[in-house]
């Protein structure tokens, strides 16, 4: 029975906690590329350096924070300065769709079209980034490092595995849910929201029932620059900020997107945790799991692992293909949000 | 003059013309068919009046305003109503949440006219938090009638309104826009089944290669024996 308890704290460790947090953060990145596909109806693969972006100025102004000594001691101090990275990253959604995203618009232009100009777009903005606070790895993490700690867990418990709660797992997952209860309200419960969903759902009807369309689509742009600034820091709280991550972080979080449904808000929520929850339980080594479990003489002498960490970003494409030849619509037919 | 009135409207989408001096009016409280054969640009003719399209001569009216230049937006601010032939509602959405789209220009309280919409398409308070798109063919031209009835229009444009509902279903749909222009408003609609629309017809408009062939009452329409030999199949 021990053993058995033993085994689950292990994968409650390893597994859920680390996949709560890294999906709520893939689902708050999904949610941002839904919303812009939902209005703009592109893939806009400059999302990863929005976030990168958004992070960026959070963590530039947490330095300035810290430096005068400002704090909200357990808390990591970035959380303070969200507010200001986000000013940032809508400001630069908001420049970039006047220079760029609207000659297009009135072009008429073809998605495909729009998906290469957000190429272009990310590489500038990932360029931009690099040259402001350069390519390397950037700590701004403070504030109390655990909730739980493995060594109070054990002796809590009694048991021989611990199970540690970072803080900025905590803070991720919270804050996910707040941000996602608060876009849900939004756009279920507000007119400007509803005028959102009816705009995503059929243009033609929304333009003569007097829906303004540069009006949505602003307010498309500001939501996405706050979600992509709070799923930036948080993943940067978490892990480290490292502007190519962002860049790489790109393919979860698509595959989240179209997992879900591409333009389905609640999708996009659920195709984060799907590939959170996938990369975790396939690139975990099981070795010590079964060495509770199993009987003594049966243990595995390998690390019983489907793949190394090293592949993780596979088991993202393995999803998108599955997905894309079994259910192209995603789980949730998304289409409009 | 009549309240509404595109006049010698020509014009089409940009190529050749495909409106020919075409002229159509209704008046309020009253219900203006235009019939004709495929492709004689009974919906080229809505839609000009509507805004969709530019003319290259003649002119729309409203209530003796000359709005030609107006885009279709600014028309629905004039009063004006319009339910599209095809996705004509807001699939994702729920009844209540298309009427209160059909609303989205007015800032009063629009409670009243949704009440007035219900008592008028009673299936639809029953249904009001179902989504527009799980609804039967029929229910939803109820709801897209009912959109474009939110913000009051004193003038009321269908395009094929029964398009692909069942007769029964037609026959309804049509006692329903007998009440709407009975309280006022200026019905004009365009329509497939010619000969049920003529009988609720005040006015009847016959469109041949985008040119007037036959304008008169519904009823004299009906009675016309070359207008029934040619268009009503006898």
């Amino acid at each position: 029975m021990v053993d058995f308890l033993n085994a689950l704290v292990l994968l409650g460790n390893f597994v859920l906690v680390p996949g709560l947090a890294y999906g709520s953060q893939l689902a708050l990145g999904a949610l941002g590329v839904t919303l812009i596909y939902g209005i703009l109806r592109f893939s806009n693969l400059a999302h990863g350096e929005t976030m990168a972006f958004g992070a960026m100025i959070t963590i530039l102004v947490t330095y300035v924070l810290q430096a005068n000594g400002v704090s909200i001691h357990p808390l990591p101090t970035a959380l303070l300065a969200i507010p200001i990275g986000i000013v940032g990253a809508v400001l630069l959604c908001l420049a970039i769709d006047r220079l760029v995203y609207r000659y297009y618009r009135r072009q008429r232009s073809a998605s495909s079209i729009y998906l290469i100009v957000s190429i272009g777009v990310m590489l500038i903005t990932g360029g931009l980034i690099r040259f402001i606070v350069g390519p390397g790895d950037r700590k701004f993490t403070d504030g109390e490092r655990f909730i739980i700690k493995a060594r109070a867990f054990k002796e809590m418990t009694g048991l021989n595995e611990g199970l540690a709660i970072k803080t900025t797992q905590g803070v991720t997952v919270i804050a996910a849910f707040v941000v996602v209860a608060l876009v849900f309200w939004f756009l279920n419960k507000t007119r400007t929201g509803k005028a959102m969903r009816a705009f995503s759902d059929n243009e033609d009807l929304a333009l003569l029932s007097g829906i303004n369309p540069d009006r949505v689509v602003m307010i498309a742009w500001i939501m996405t620059g706050a979600l992509a600034t709070i799923a930036g820091v948080l993943y940067g709280l978490d892990k480290s900020f490292k502007p190519f991550t962002y860049m790489q972080l790109l393919l979860p979080i698509f595959a989240a997107a179209i997992v879900g449904g591409v333009g389905n808000p609640i999708g996009a929520i659920v195709g984060g945790f799907v590939v959170a929850f996938s990369e975790l339980i396939i690139t975990f080594a099981y070795r010590k799991v079964f060495m509770y479990v199993l009987p003594e003489n049966m243990e595995p002498s390998g690390m019983v692992q489907l793949l190394s960490t090293d592949y993780k970003f596979a088991v993202s494409f393995v999803i998108l293909v599955i997905v894309l030849l079994v259910k192209p619509t995603g789980i949730f037919s998304g289409k409009s949000l | 003059m009549s309240y509404l009135v595109g006049h010698d409207m020509t014009g089409g989408y940009g190529g050749a013309d495909i409106l020919h001096s075409c002229s159509v009016s209704v008046e309020r409280g009253q219900i203006a068919v235009v019939v004709g054969p495929n492709g004689a640009g009974k919906s080229t003719a809505m839609k000009a009046m509507f805004g969709m399209l530019n003319l290259r001569e003649g002119a729309v009216t409203l209530n003796g305003e000359d709005i030609t230049g107006l885009k279709p937006q600014e028309r629905v601010l004039k009063g004006m109503g319009f339910v599209p032939q095809n996705n004509n509602v807001f699939t994702s959405m729920t009844v209540e949440e298309n009427l209160e789209m059909g609303a989205f220009i007015r800032r009063d309280d629009i409670s009243q006219t949704m009440e007035q919409v219900f008592s008028l398409f009673p299936i639809l308070a029953e249904k009001r938090r179902q989504p527009a798109g799980e609804l039967s063919g029929g229910q939803r031209q109820q709801v897209a009638v009912g959109r474009a009835l939110m913000t009051k229009p004193d003038v009321l444009m269908l395009d094929e309104p029964t398009a692909g509902v069942s007769p029964i279903v037609m026959d309804e749909l049509f006692d329903r826009i007998i009440e709407v222009a009975k309280t006022g408003i200026a019905v004009l609609m365009v329509e497939q089944n010619a000969r049920q629309a003529l009988e609720i017809a005040d006015q009847g408009f016959v469109l041949v290669q985008g040119r007037n062939a036959y304008t008169d009452s519904g009823k004299a329409l009906l009675a016309n024996p070359e207008v029934r030999k040619a268009f009503l199949g006898g």
